[in-house]
């Protein structure tokens, strides 16, 4: 069973505004979606799990000074910028 | 079109008047496949052909580009709200390579918003039309690059593919469609979806112009992590041990044409009994990764954002609800739960254990065959707004995720129509194979 309050705590947990008509349709697909994922309660926990395909570990580069993007690059995208510097909310009140 | 015939082409009429009737189509066409279409820089391109200063394999060849891979100074918008103004400031490996071999990048293609979809319904910029019927879709997430080739408005495409992202739209629009063995090709600008999953491959109208632009894209490149490190060269073989994946099935009509194509060849069925998991562990895992890597679209440092600058969280949790749309906050929002504390071992890390046991069964597979073969997708090219609900959606990739989650490659081959509708079948490969799929899928084109 999914409630509408563990839509809420993953909304919030990945920082997303949802409106209450949005959480009960949510809600409801969440349930349907996640009963489907019980296929795969049937894998037996002894088996060791694949992050990744490759056969590849550890794929390291020499520690080299590169030239990266200059800093009109890289605030080019940017919404607000003052002074060489991104501008973001307030994260301390 | 084929790149003989265009090349037949600009050598009567020339680069620049081709290109410039190239886009005059585009700009009357009815498929919505384009999502920006770089009509200034493919002229110049051409006029710079013509003047004999352009070489390369792939030179004067207009190539279209799926618009989550990134192309420096030319709008990249994953067919988000969220990026709908987002300028890159460097080129992906790929478009590197394509710009070195002297291609035209014609314009960039129309896909489902970040990748989340079957059928480009997702897109803030609209749904793709399938060029053999205006009133269906054309398949997705890689739609508009299928529909381009489809309807003539490119020679080749670019796609990318995380759970059949390439080889859904080939089958839908009949085109040729290749997801490459995971790490042959860079993902170095590739706007992430899921990158365990993920791959850039090669879309086009014949096996021969899809073997040249993978061996152009294919390669060795630092700044992918995950790259192989190997690049790719077409070599035919004749001699294939075949075998039919029985538990990947289809409507009855297309199974008809499916066993009608491998007539003439010898071939074994087999099942792959851990399949049933692929679609729940697929769907866990793209998930997860995206709730992770879509984390990055704060409205800080690109992207969209809202005018008010209120505290972090509320900013963040508004930007995040108007830029994104249904499908990717549904995604995001089921990957945090799976990996949401108590949840994790139930949900991430049991998928990642379904994933073995589907290696295990390819790898046992690849043992006795060279090629496996399947319909590519369950059913014809549904009608624009057929599929209602999200779970419906996701069970239509049934037959292409498992081989994302090998890694494997697997290309869709076009073998006609019903009812006027293209059909394609999978064919897939062994790790770094894809000679043989695609010299099995020249010999299915013969037959």
């Amino acid at each position: 069973m999914v409630s509408v309050e563990d839509v809420y705590h993953v909304a919030r947990l990945a920082k997303l505004m949802i409106s209450e008509v949005e959480a009960e349709k949510f809600r409801m697909e969440f349930e349907e979606i996640l009963n489907y994922f019980d296929i795969l309660d049937e894998v037996s926990q002894e088996i060791m799990p694949t992050f990744h395909v490759l056969e590849i570990r550890n794929i390291f580069r020499g520690d080299l000074p590169k030239e990266g993007l200059n800093h009109e690059d890289a605030l080019q995208n940017a919404p607000r910028k003052e002074g060489g510097y991104f501008v973001g909310p307030k994260v301390v009140d | 079109m084929r790149l003989s015939e265009w090349k037949q082409l600009v050598q009567e009429h020339g680069c620049l008047e081709m290109v410039s009737r190239l886009l005059e189509k585009i700009e009357k066409s009815k498929f919505n496949a384009y999502i920006t279409v770089c009509r200034k820089e493919s002229l110049q391109r051409a006029q710079e052909y013509d003047k004999g200063k352009v070489k390369g394999k792939l030179a004067g060849v207009p190539v279209a580009v799926k618009d989550n891979i990134t192309t420096k100074g030319i709008r990249t918008t994953c067919a988000s709200k969220m990026l709908s103004n987002y300028i890159p400031v460097f080129d992906a490996h790929v478009v590197e390579r394509l710009k070195e071999e002297g291609a035209i990048i014609i314009g960039k293609t129309n896909m489902d918003e970040f990748g989340m979809g079957t059928t480009t319904e997702t897109s803030y910029f609209g749904v793709v039309r399938n060029p053999y019927d205006l009133g269906r879709v054309a398949g997705g997430s890689s739609g508009g690059s299928a529909a381009v080739l489809a309807g003539e408005e490119a020679v080749l495409a670019l796609g990318s593919d995380t759970g059949g992202s390439i080889r859904c739209p080939a089958s839908f629009c009949g085109v040729y469609g290749l997801k490459p063995t995971y790490g042959l090709v860079s993902r170095y600008g590739l706007i992430p979806y899921a990158n365990s999953l993920e791959q850039i491959g090669p879309m086009a109208s014949s096996i021969e112009d899809l073997a040249l632009l993978l061996e152009v894209i294919a390669g060795k490149d630092e700044r992918d992590s995950t790259n192989a490190g190997r690049g790719f060269e077409f070599r035919e073989s004749k001699e294939f041990r075949i075998a039919v994946v029985k538990n990947m099935t289809a409507e009855e009509q297309i199974m008809d044409r499916f066993y009608d194509t491998l007539n003439g060849f010898e071939y074994e069925e087999i099942e792959l009994p851990s399949l049933k998991y692929a679609l729940a562990a697929y769907y866990v895992i793209a998930m997860s990764e995206a709730s992770s890597n879509l984390a990055r679209y704060d409205g800080v440092r690109y992207g969209y954002s809202v005018p008010e600058l209120t505290s972090w969280s509320d900013y963040f949790s508004r930007v995040r609800a108007e830029g994104f749309g249904e499908e990717v906050k549904r995604r995001i929002m089921l990957g945090s739960y799976a990996l949401s504390a108590g949840y994790y071992g139930k949900y991430y890390l049991r998928a990642l254990k379904a994933r073995t046991l589907i290696i295990e069964d390819f790898r046992r597979a690849f043992r006795d065959f060279d090629i496996l073969v399947s319909p590519t997708m369950p059913t014809l090219p549904f009608k624009i707004g057929e599929l209602k609900d999200p779970l419906t959606m996701y069970k239509m990739d049934v037959n292409t995720v498992p081989v994302n989650l090998a890694g494997l490659p697997a290309l869709s081959v076009p073998i006609g129509f019903i009812r006027g509708l293209p059909v394609g079948i999978q064919v897939i490969g062994n790790y770094f194979e894809e000679s043989k799929i695609l010299s099995f899928a020249k010999r299915v084109a013969i037959e």
